[in-house]
């Protein structure tokens, strides 16, 4: 699925993004949590094709994604992150997108979409 | 190559940074996609720890000749009381404040532990003592 499409699903905003490209780029598979421990513990494989999907709109959220490749990060239930976060994206080219869905609704949609179905 | 940085206790809105300057200047450095990956994940996770645990303390990175990337954490105490239990997956004596962060699941360590291909941990009320090693 690409990102398009992902932004369409879930209605979401987009609060940055700088290369337009990103736009096009596939993803195969999202982790959602609001522990970063557990992302950092079991994002494994696929992970420049991975999305980060959380409610927690900290710094450490990107450093995060910025630690694990991932360049996307979906907050959910409409968080918005500050304006030094988004400098802190910027510097390592990760998009933010924010959905008013809840996260288990936001997994459900992206799922039914096709998204995460790895074995399927 | 050898770099070292100071870490200040409850320095949260810096956790981060160290561990993203290691990224960066590997990735310059060349070092492959995956051995990058397991160096930042456990810098970074060690990195949190010193802020949310210790009373402080410095990191030293180095680059090998050989390419063998060095990371050792020396904090100033108080130290791990109980070091079997805090290598247990799920173990956690982080504060209200570090779980507001995202961390303070008890996979510190455990994660660490993981992605290194060498670990070693020493503790006393006078610091901790860290040291891994990866290798591509």
């Amino acid at each position: 699925m690409i990102l398009k499409d992902v932004i369409k699903i879930l209605d979401a905003d987009v609060i940055y993004s700088e290369d337009p490209a990103i736009l096009e780029k596939e993803y195969i598979d999202a982790f959602a949590s609001d522990l970063m421990s557990d992302a950092l513990a079991l994002i494994l494989d696929h992970n420049e094709a991975t999305l980060l999907i959380t409610g927690l709109a900290n710094t450490q959220a990107i450093r995060t994604a910025e630690m694990l490749d991932l360049s996307v990060i979906v907050y959910v239930r409409g968080k918005i992150p500050n304006e030094e976060q988004i400098q802190t994206a910027k510097m390592s080219g990760i998009a933010l997108l924010s959905v008013k869905h809840t996260m288990f609704q936001t997994c459900g949609l992206l799922y039914e979409a096709g998204l995460g179905r790895l074995n399927d | 190559m050898i770099k070292h940085y100071d870490v200040l206790k409850d320095d949260y809105e810096n956790a981060g940074k160290v561990s993203s300057d290691i990224k960066r200047t590997l990735k310059q450095l060349g070092l492959d996609t995956k051995t990058l990956r397991n160096v930042a994940i456990a810098a970074y996770e060690a990195e949190i720890n010193m802020i949310i645990h210790s009373l402080g303390g410095d990191i030293t990175f180095e680059l090998s000749d050989e390419g063998e990337v060095i990371l050792c954490f020396d904090d100033i105490g108080p130290g791990i009381p109980n070091l079997d239990l805090a290598l247990q997956p799920g173990w956690s004596t982080a504060s209200a404040k570090a779980r507001e962060l995202g961390f303070g699941a008890g996979m510190g360590l455990v994660n660490m532990k993981r992605v290194a291909n060498d670990f070693h941990i020493e503790s006393s009320p006078q610091g901790t003592h860290l040291k891994m090693r990866f290798s591509s």
